[in-house]
């Protein structure tokens, strides 16, 4: 075993951190660095720079614009790119549907999306919850009736973030009834501007805008946007559960956090005294900080096998579980480590910044709404009650 | 020994359950929550004409004499309402501190009226550096002739927008972090040289930030001994810790009941969520909690009432290292079990669990009051 870089991938951290650092526009950095929304721009302006660098689809086939990175190789890249506060890419066209129309779609397909998903001309989102299909997601009801040109799509979407964004969102639907509900979904292409679908914004915890449910009222979808075989819809979804998510830790953010978190507690008073040097408060942070060393060598393990070339497997599971906990404690000590400077609401600084004097530290009106809105990641991409059944049954054999 | 309600705290309970069910649905309290002066004046009338703004006032005031176990009757049903009317702020916090440190004639000149519901205070006493350290006081007050001259900050005060008077707590003498040198002054809310900046708090009240730039008060409007006050503070917050502690009930209660109900409600599996023995144990959990929670908040309420300090101090601080941990019991578990919705604006429950949390960050976070039990 070695834990350290070689030096080819030492080389490799300092080129992608020389390029963060002449790259990386500074007021999106400022932006993320003290947890102002994010606006569709940003992210768009992000993703061209990328782009122009052929770094944007990491995980795509390198004849299709991936890096041809190795899993090693793509870890540091995200480790910088955390550390450098960059914003994080949204997985659902160039994650998420690229892979499944790499390994599903048709060269047809590949040709007709890649290109304006990689010059972010086209903002894609994702349609897989629906109000009574949440963790069983199998007894989703949205339907697609073959008419022979094309289906006809009625019923509903929700979660769906940035929807309101969108121009196309990739859903699974109900082709046919079945005697498994896990028969008959298929996975489908749908334009954001065709007739009959509308989007209503749902307000998060945070008083913030990002999701939305999203309605199909007769919506006529061409048969062409079909991916894979009818019925194949639910293989797709799991392939996609397995794959492309060792990101799902988020090992390199949650460091970032600690060390956000100390610098916030090194300012803190207590007692006349820096809070960092409370010896309760500094041992709760030790305490995430144990988990966090645990977590980060569990996820280097899972990148090892996988450049042996092993599959994920159910690890993405455990990295899933384990890493939202990290996550949702550090924004608790966040909250804490403020007191009373929790309590001021402002959504236009949320929105915009500090236009005056900041209430307290500056950053301390975000870091409730964080808080809140953070209870989030242990609920969506498969809670994490549904993950723990996954390893029950899975490694277990419970 | 008896540690049931006397018959007085149960009517005061049903007329508040009549209240709540009557004139105090969700949809009416976000509404004022989120309009003009985030509560509704005509509600502060009722409560007075129900006596609720007398409850731990001496009778020789006005008041009921209800003391401490009053406050967690009430307290508990503001809790159970998330009730926005500066209840805590201006009866439990300065109303008390009037009571407690007051002289006769500012007992007879405030707490009649403010009794009456025509007058309302707020307490100043969260600073920049304080914490919630009550002695860490840097906001100062100069006598100069007859009169004091305050310089300084307070911050995150409840309510001050709607009230007639601030009592602000300042240094008159003494080292920063010190108790003794600490006085209470009564400022008007339009006194010259006071700017203030008003805003919504996450969990749906009002709070200020309040600047002092040379604000003369008169020689009368000191509250208590020349830098004697903190023993006073000190009583009258942990009066308002034990009552949080109490509205803490109201809050968890609601949760768990509207959780549970929920998982008997929810369908995914082809089953009822609360099937699964994975969330039932998490809703015993809650129920557990709360029944600690009522005991330690009763227990708190007693010793508070019985005056003995150590005894008290300890009692209060155990019972908010207690809400404190309600936190990730019951708050954080409630959104979690109602999955999407549990993280949206339009559920009551995401409300009763951010006020929940909140009330972790007031006088006194687990960790504050987990040291001060060790040094009780």
């Amino acid at each position: 075993m070695d834990l350290n870089y070689t030096p080819e991938e030492q080389a490799f951290q300092l080129e992608v951190r020389a390029f963060l650092q002449a790259s990386y526009p500074a007021d999106i950095q400022e932006k993320v660095a003290k947890g102002i929304a994010l606006k569709k721009a940003d992210y768009v302006t992000w993703q061209r720079i990328l782009n122009d660098k052929g770094w944007l689809v990491p995980g795509w086939p390198k004849e299709h614009g991936g890096t041809g990175w190795t899993p090693v190789q793509k870890y540091i890249f995200e480790e910088e790119c955390a550390t450098a506060n960059c914003l994080r890419l949204v997985p659902f066209g160039l994650v998420m549907l690229a892979s499944v129309l790499l390994k599903f779609g048709t060269e047809q397909q590949r040709q007709q999306y890649f290109p304006d998903m990689l010059q972010s001309n086209v903002w894609w989102a994702q349609g897989y919850s629906e109000p009574n299909a949440g963790s069983d997601l199998a007894s989703l009801q949205m339907r697609a009736d073959n008419k022979g040109e094309h289906y006809l799509v009625n019923g509903t979407k929700t979660w769906t973030t940035h929807g309101h964004y969108a121009d196309m969102i990739f859903v699974l639907v109900r082709t046919s009834q079945e005697d498994r509900k896990q028969k008959g979904i298929s996975f489908l292409l749908i334009d954001m501007k065709a007739n009959g679908v509308s989007v209503e914004p749902i307000i998060t915890v945070d008083g913030m805008h990002a999701v939305n449910q999203v309605f199909f009222d007769d919506v006529k979808v061409p048969v062409e946007n079909l991916v894979g075989e009818e019925g194949e819809g639910w293989s797709i979804a799991k392939y996609l559960l397995q794959h492309e998510r060792t990101n799902i830790a988020q090992v390199p953010r949650s460091k970032k956090q600690i060390q956000r978190l100390k610098a916030l507690a090194s300012n803190e008073q207590c007692n006349g005294k820096p809070l960092l040097e409370d010896s309760s408060f500094r041992r709760k942070i030790a305490e995430i900080e144990v988990e966090l060393m645990a977590l980060e060598m569990t996820n280097l393990r899972v990148l090892s096998k996988l450049s042996a070339g092993e599959p994920p497997g159910v690890a993405s599971s455990l990295l899933k579980v384990k890493g939202t906990e990290v996550q949702q404690a550090i924004t608790a000590l966040l909250m804490e480590a403020v007191a009373y400077y929790g309590f001021p609401y402002k959504k236009d600084v949320m929105l915009d910044g500090w236009q005056d004097e900041p209430i307290g530290p500056e950053e301390a009106v975000f870091l409730a709404p964080h808080y809140f809105d953070w209870r989030k990641t242990s609920i969506y991409g498969g809670s994490n009650e549904i993950q723990k059944n996954i390893m029950a049954k899975a490694v277990l054999g419970l | 020994m008896n540690l049931e309600l006397s018959e007085e705290m149960i009517m005061l309970q049903d007329m508040l359950s009549k209240f709540l069910n009557k004139q105090y649905s969700f949809e009416q309290r976000q509404t004022l929550s989120r309009n003009g002066i985030g509560y509704s004046e005509d509600n502060w009338q009722q409560f007075a004409d129900m006596g609720l703004l007398g409850v731990p006032f001496d009778e020789q005031y006005g008041g009921f004499g209800f003391g401490q176990m009053g406050l967690v009757v009430v307290m508990e049903a503001i809790g159970k309402g998330l009730i926005v009317e500066p209840y805590l702020a201006s009866v439990v916090l300065a109303g008390q501190l009037i009571q407690q440190a007051g002289s006769e004639a500012q007992k007879h000149a405030i707490l009649e009226p403010l009794i009456a519901g025509e007058f309302k205070l707020s307490f100043a006493y969260v600073e920049r550096q304080s914490r919630y350290n009550l002695a860490d006081v840097a906001c100062q007050a100069e006598k100069q002739g007859a009169q004091f001259c305050i310089n300084g900050n307070k911050s995150v005060v409840f309510n001050s927008e709607t009230a007639d008077k601030i009592i602000v707590s300042v240094r008159t003498s003494g080292e920063t972090i010190s108790q003794s040198g600490i006085s209470l002054l009564l400022v008007d809310k339009d006194a010259a040289g006071l700017s203030t900046r008003h805003y919504e708090t996450v969990d749906g009240l009002r709070a200020s930030e309040l600047s002092f730039n040379n604000v003369m008060v008169a020689e009368d409007a000191l509250v208590g001994a020349l830098g004697n006050a903190y023993e006073a503070i000190q009583t009258v917050i942990d009066s308002a810790t034990a009552a949080v502690c109490a509205e803490g009930i109201g809050v968890i209660a609601q949760l768990r009941e509207k959780t549970v109900e929920y998982l008997k409600t929810r369908k995914q599996f082809g089953q009822a969520l609360s099937d699964f023995q994975v969330l039932q144990h998490r809703c015993v959990d809650m129920f557990m909690h709360e029944e600690q929670m009522r005991s330690l908040a009763y227990l708190a309420a007693i010793k508070v009432s019985d005056g003995e300090a150590v005894e008290s101090r300890q009692s209060v601080s155990a019972a908010k290292v207690y809400l404190g941990d309600a936190r990730t019991i019951v708050a954080e578990q409630a959104a979690q079990l109602h999955g999407g919705i549990g993280v949206t604006d339009e559920l009551d429950v995401v409300h009763y669990v951010k006020r929940l949390t909140m009330l972790n960050s007031l006088f006194g976070d687990r960790d504050f009051h987990m040291q001060r039990f060790c040094e009780a």
